[in-house]
């Protein structure tokens, strides 16, 4: 540790003057009063290192040194010979003119967002109308890790997801006798705004984020600039297929999370309330009108939409590094689910309007 | 003689059966520039990384500053470990930080200095790596390939290491921003205390600023020794190497007088 000791105009310094010893001397030499100390008796010094030259120049340059030992002394010279600037001023920003960037920021990000729906849209058109210039290979790897894999945790959430509906309206239901009524309660929840909107949340956890993840890294990575530089358009490579495959697989996923809810509810009716397989799927073959079914379905298309341009969008925002990567996928993911609960309240408007 | 910094007996390393090193030994001695050079894929940077202890050898044994490291625990490489410093190929410099937080980092996570002087001493080793001080508030990606090169270097000094390596600090240069490297090697063995390893196939590098170079070719040590005795080697990769076009154009361009 460095140490120091007065002598009448002599100061003494000892010790090591290593970074991982000099925490204490900083407070110490900052305190010290150099008035009077015409010369230095380096001889103690036992070891020094960039940090301890520079804290040596800081507070003792111009006071004449003894016994410095040759390389010491070079550090010294080497050191404050350096032309350092002083500290770095964090820029400060006012309420208002945080606000306003904050505010602007978005707005143009909504501006980027609306561009980019815009440019998927001609895209998707384009090879719609010409489908020979359609991708196949990336819509059907898309299908397979955006749809296909994502069965068993889709069926799993909405079978559990079914058994609560179901364990919660039978105490309600019991208490009337209207034991039967579960399969109203299971069957329209399920298949109206369930089933949709847990397939949804769920894809946008599992592919939303994937989507976003995959498209930053190419474009760190320069893998993005490279396909523009080939001649194929990141878009067609990239975006289309991935919305066309899961405008094909959410729907579906769907299907499926439907028919799994309506199973857990069975089952766990049959279980708490004595409502036997048979009835239940008698009664919901009468009450349950096909147009619940259609209004759900319906609505997985949309949401589909929303993921897939939410998911790509925000993979096209990545800039820098490994940080950007984790921030804009966090933002996709929030932001798809966000927009889906929104489209589906907006839904839930239109169909009360309509009478359905 | 002087003292062996890095000792290294008989070392193996094979992935899936290729062997990258077959009975290597090596001696790096304090105070030296030594240079690891080879064709790519050679495991030159495999040998760096089994020294760092990112990289375990399959038998053999690295003795650093006198201490076994295969084998050691965590604790114990800590302390290893903050007495080199290491700049990667591609820099790998925090993306989420500024150049200046970048270098500071080490001395702020083992030393117990106040913020203003770790910036300090930061900044110092921005200045020592040749790096303007406008560049300390950038951010990783707003740096030239070479800028980057030399703030990770800058962060490899942080915490005034005995042992500096540095892998392929010339690749991905232009010939000027080279040779500009040359220099601050050069400059640094000078002023610091260092040992220097470096891994590289720059021959301007390899001739300009090693004191002794290892060769390496098939998984083994081709040769050891200067610029000038290898150059006189009869091995047959070795002398490809140095009397290839580029090879030798290098060597001549090393004889002129600069």
């Amino acid at each position: 540790m460095p140490s120091m000791e007065r002598e009448g105009a002599l100061l003494r310094l000892s010790g090591k003057w290593n970074a991982a010893e000099l925490a204490d001397a900083e407070s110490r030499f900052g305190q010290l009063s150099l008035e009077g100390v015409e010369e230095i008796d380096a001889k103690g010094i036992e070891s020094m290192d960039t940090a301890g030259a520079w804290l040596y120049s800081k507070h003792f340059a111009g006071i004449a040194a003894i016994g410095m030992k040759r390389e010491h002394a070079d550090l010294v010279s080497l050191v404050s010979g350096m032309k350092v600037e002083g500290p770095v001023g964090k820029s400060a920003q006012g309420f208002l003119e945080k606000a306003g960037r904050a505010g602007w920021g978005g707005f143009e990000k909504l501006l980027e967002m609306l561009s980019f729906i815009g440019e998927a849209s001609v895209h998707l058109a384009r090879s719609l109308t010409s489908p020979s210039r359609m991708r196949w290979k990336p819509i059907l790897h898309n299908l397979q890790h955006a749809g296909f894999d994502a069965l068993p945790i889709a069926g799993l959430l909405s079978f559990l997801m079914g058994v609560v509906i179901s364990y919660q309206g039978a105490e309600q239901l019991a208490r009337y006798g209207a034991n039967i009524f579960v399969v109203n309660l299971v069957g329209l929840s399920m298949l109206r705004e369930l089933g949709p909107l847990l397939t949804a949340i769920i894809i946008a956890g599992r592919s939303g984020s994937a989507f976003t993840a995959q498209i930053g890294t190419m474009k760190v990575t320069e893998e993005i600039d490279a396909m523009r530089t080939i001649g194929i358009a990141p878009m067609e490579q990239l975006v289309l297929p991935k919305i066309i495959a899961l405008l094909i697989a959410l729907p579906l996923l769907t299907v499926y999370a439907d028919i799994m809810g309506v199973m857990g509810g069975m089952m766990m009716s049959s279980f708490e309330l004595g409502v036997s397989y048979t009835d239940f799927i008698d009664r919901f073959g009468s009450t349950i009108g096909v147009s619940a079914f259609l209004v759900g379905v319906g609505k997985a298309p949309v949401f589909a939409a929303i993921i897939a341009v939410v998911g790509c969008f925000q993979g096209f925002q990545v800039s820098g590094g490994a940080d950007s990567v984790g921030m804009q996928t966090t933002r996709s993911v929030v932001q798809s689910i966000f927009y889906v609960i929104v489209a589906d309240a907006i839904f839930s408007v239109i169909f009360s309007l309509v009478n359905l | 003689m002087k003292e062996a910094i890095v000792s290294i007996t008989d070392l193996c390393t094979s992935f899936d059966g290729f062997v990258v090193h077959d009975h290597v030994s090596l001696e790096i001695l304090k105070g030296e520039v030594f240079a690891i050079a080879g064709s790519s894929g050679c495991g030159k940077s495999t040998l760096l990384r089994e020294i760092i202890m990112l990289q375990k050898p399959d038998s053999g044994s690295i003795r650093v500053f006198g201490r076994e490291i295969t084998g050691l625990s965590e604790e114990a490489a800590l302390d290893l470990r903050k007495r080199w410093g290491m700049m990667f190929e591609r820099s790998a410099l925090f993306s989420s930080l500024n150049v200046l937080e970048n270098v500071g980092l080490p001395l702020r996570e083992h030393t117990l200095l106040s913020r203003e002087l770790v910036d300090e001493i930061a900044s110092i080793k921005i200045a020592l790596a040749g790096l303007p001080q406008s560049a300390r508030t950038k951010y990783p990606d707003e740096l030239s390939g070479g800028m980057r090169k030399r703030a990770a270097l800058a962060r490899a000094l942080s915490l005034d290491p005995e042992l500096l390596f540095l892998d392929e600090p010339t690749a991905g240069l232009d010939p000027l921003s080279a040779s500009g490297f040359d220099e601050l090697v050069l400059n640094l063995k000078h002023s610091l205390p260092l040992t220097m390893v470096i891994v590289t196939h720059d021959l301007d590098l390899l001739w300009h600023v090693a004191d002794r170079v290892a060769f390496m070719g098939g998984g083994q040590v081709l040769g050891v020794g200067t610029m000038q005795e290898l150059s006189k080697s009869e091995d047959p990769l070795i002398r490809e190497y140095f009397y290839g076009p580029r090879g030798r154009a290098a060597r001549e361009q090393a004889w002129k007088p600069r």
